[in-house]
């Protein structure tokens, strides 16, 4: 089976010029939110030191502090359910849902259930289900899948907004106001929420000592869908947790910051145990994750904390949108975590970056992100994915440079065509794609090597 | 002092000027540096691609080249993170060892080893830095925007120290240009645009001369000045501190 490349995805993103101007800038304004925020914190730097080294810990010894959350869950009247993979998850899920004959269930944002594509599958089993969260919905009304971790519609425009608003609930035609068109999501949600039976929710962090989850939303949407409907489902991946809630601190001061700007989310909320008569489940999911743990190279993107910090500085996506990443999770992170679930599909992805370093940087949980990269193109070409033409074209330039005078004479020869040749040949955009958006160098007379030759010895 | 001088593969081949004004400027500051002919590339254009395998040959020759010397500078710092931070798949022998340790760029040995920090001299231009991300985050030539609202740096020192220079601020401090090795043709369209918005850049806030101490970005954004037929003259640092004239 052949995939679309990153490539040609990230080619029609830009054919579009003014689009993509609109897509970078918008991001880089959040981008320089973050370091605003950043600037403001003197020990920011210690902090993304102590957090990742919390996770580094707590990875370290997943199995005892997932068996300590569980026994504190328990106790606290929660069921626990593991997955071991997507299908598992939603069957779950779907489990939860039919024993309480319930039909109407409310989602808060939740990248968890988007890679393991919970929507369609409960919506296939006649379950309605209905993303709460503002971004979310509009993606859904679109049947899009999110661009952004945090910013899931980032890719659309305020008038695209309309239109959907237009088509799926009856707002005036042309409507650009943002305030008006949030109202028509609150009026329309508002019916949802009362409604809803079931409340499914993601996990930021899961405290290992209390057994609580911890949400963070900024709309609210999360604590309304869960007080209102008698069944909380908080689906997490096993990395999501921290051994204390003592730790919990250094991470809601990274994750705001580095997200968007914010010294901290509107709502922190914390879930412990159900109310009098109501239900609590929480359901531990692997899949893929305990097999990225066992790779130590790449371990360290489980560290992540999906605050999307990554994507808002990476110049590679803030140009191409979260689609053409075609994985969940995009950006710089998701090219070093979609490898690990499908080698062939993702093999694009780790190139899709020049590998800047920016990610690393702005990481608030010191990911390598950049190097895992460039470790990731390592087994990939030793895996056969490279395209043909690369892969015997660096055995070739191999060969070349090991050898001084092959290099000598072959350059020469590089720099005589380029020289001699006319420049539609030399800048044939088909075969040449440097000359698409640059010319060549102007190739001189003599090599360096030539010009020191002819010097005098000294 | 045994100094040997390491002229990039493409500096070689397309920018001999740089070379040339790397010896010139090292001889005026009193190192004789020797350019051992055998050499040929770091090996980076094959391990960015994923074919670190196939590069090893590479880096095995640049090791017997450059072993017998103190220093080896090279007017790039790309080559320099490559052969510092990736020639740990050799076998670390001592030999390794030194070659990773005592392989500079340019700008570091003239500030660090040389310990010279003002150059004499006058520019009296607007010049635009452009720093590769290699050398700027990978070898903390100088402050990152990620890290820090200070801007500083090594080369914009000495930049600085030339009188009549002035440097452009400009409205993305160190986005990377989109060159990225073997990205600038496997992504041409990103790598086009983000070329074409970091040159527009340096345009928008008065860049008359593009620098920075690799040549890599800077082959990639004159190649877009030039088809573009922006009014923007692209020189190495080398050049200038070597006391380039326009």
């Amino acid at each position: 089976m052949s995939y679309l490349t990153h490539a040609s995805r990230a080619e029609a993103f830009n054919l579009d010029h003014e689009r993509t101007s609109w897509h970078d800038e918008t991001l880089w304004f959040v981008r320089q939110k973050r370091d605003k925020a950043v600037y403001a914190v003197p020990e920011f730097q210690e902090l993304r030191s102590l957090a990742s080294a919390i996770k580094e810990h707590t990875l370290s010894r997943l199995d005892h502090y997932l068996a300590q959350f569980e026994a504190a869950a328990l106790a606290n009247g929660v069921q626990v359910h593991w997955a071991a993979d997507a299908a598992e998850h939603n069957a779950i899920v779907l489990d939860i849902v039919r024993k309480r004959g319930a039909t109407k269930v409310v989602k808060s944002k939740s990248m968890l259930t988007e890679e393991c594509h919970l929507n369609p599958y409960l919506i296939s089993h006649g379950i309605d289900v209905i993303d709460t969260d503002l971004g979310e919905r509009i993606i859904q009304l679109r049947d899009e899948p999110p661009s952004h971790l945090v910013l899931p519609a980032i890719h659309l425009k305020k008038e695209d907004v309309g239109d959907t608003f237009h088509q799926h609930l009856g707002t005036e035609k042309g409507l650009t106001d943002p305030q008006q068109l949030t109202e028509a999501a609150r009026q329309h949600l508002r019916a949802k929420f009362l409604a809803g039976e079931v409340a499914l929710t993601g996990v930021n962090f899961a405290i290992a000592e209390t057994g609580s989850v911890v949400v963070c939303t900024n709309e609210g949407n999360a604590d309304l869908g869960v007080s209102l409907a008698p069944v909380h489902v908080a689906s997490m991946g096993i990395e999501k947790l921290i051994p204390r809630l003592a730790d919990l601190g250094v991470f809601t001061r990274l994750l705001a910051r580095s997200a968007t700007g914010q010294p901290v989310t509107t709502y922190t909320s914390h879930y412990t145990q159900p109310a009098e008569g109501r239900e609590m489940h929480v359901i531990i999911v692997d899949n893929g994750r305990t097999q990225q743990l066992g790779r130590p190279d790449f371990r360290a993107s489980l560290k992540c904390i999906r605050c999307g910090a990554c994507m808002n500085t990476c110049p590679v996506y803030r140009r191409s949108g979260g689609h053409s990443y075609d994985f969940t999770v995009p950006g710089p992170i998701g090219s070093i975590l979609s490898p690990n679930i499908d080698l062939k599909k993702h093999s694009t992805l780790p190139f899709a970056s020049t590998l800047c370093g920016s990610c690393t940087d702005v990481c608030p949980v010191k990911i390598d992100i950049h190097v895992q990269l460039y470790k990731w193109r390592q087994i990939i070409a030793e895996a056969n994915h490279l395209p043909a033409a690369k892969k015997w074209g660096m055995k070739f330039m191999g060969r070349l440079l090991a050898s001084p005078n092959a290099f000598k004479i072959s350059g020469k020869l590089a720099r005589t065509g380029l020289r001699l040749l006319p420049h539609g040949l030399t800048h044939n955009q088909t075969a040449n794609a440097w000359a698409i958006a640059r010319e060549l160098p102007e190739p001189p007379k003599q090599s360096f090597r030539e010009w020191y030759q002819q010097q005098a010895p000294a | 002092m045994k100094v040997a001088l390491f002229v990039p593969c493409y500096v070689d081949q397309f920018y001999p000027q740089v070379g040339i004004a790397t010896l010139q400027l090292l001889e005026k500051l009193g190192v004789k540096a020797a350019y051992p002919p055998g050499q040929t590339c770091c090996g980076q254009p094959l391990a960015n691609s994923g074919c670190e395998r196939d590069a090893l040959p590479i880096y095995r020759h640049f090791v017997q080249t450059f072993k017998d010397f103190d220093y080896v500078v090279v007017p790039s710092g790309s080559c320099v993170y490559h052969v510092r931070k990736h020639f740990d798949k050799l076998e670390q022998t001592p030999e390794v060892q030194r070659v990773r340790t005592t392989t500079f760029d340019l700008i570091d040995f003239i500030t660090e080893v040389l310990q010279v920090k003002e150059m004499p001299g006058a520019f009296p231009h607007k010049v635009g830095l452009h720093l590769s991300c290699h050398g700027q985050r990978g070898l903390h030539q100088a402050n990152e925007s990620e890290m820090t609202p200070v801007r500083d740096g090594q080369l914009r020192r000495l930049l600085t120290s030339l009188d009549g220079l002035e440097l452009t601020e400009l409205d993305r401090n160190d986005e990377c240009c989109g060159f990225g090795g073997a990205f600038c043709v496997s992504e041409a369209a990103i790598s086009g645009r983000m070329g074409h918005d970091r040159a527009h850049d340096h345009l928008r806030n008065g860049t008359q001369v593009l620098t920075g101490g690799d040549m890599s970005c800077l082959m990639h954004l004159e190649g877009i000045v030039r088809r573009q037929k922006l009014p923007i003259r692209v020189l190495h640092a080398a050049e200038i501190l070597n006391g380039a004239t326009l």
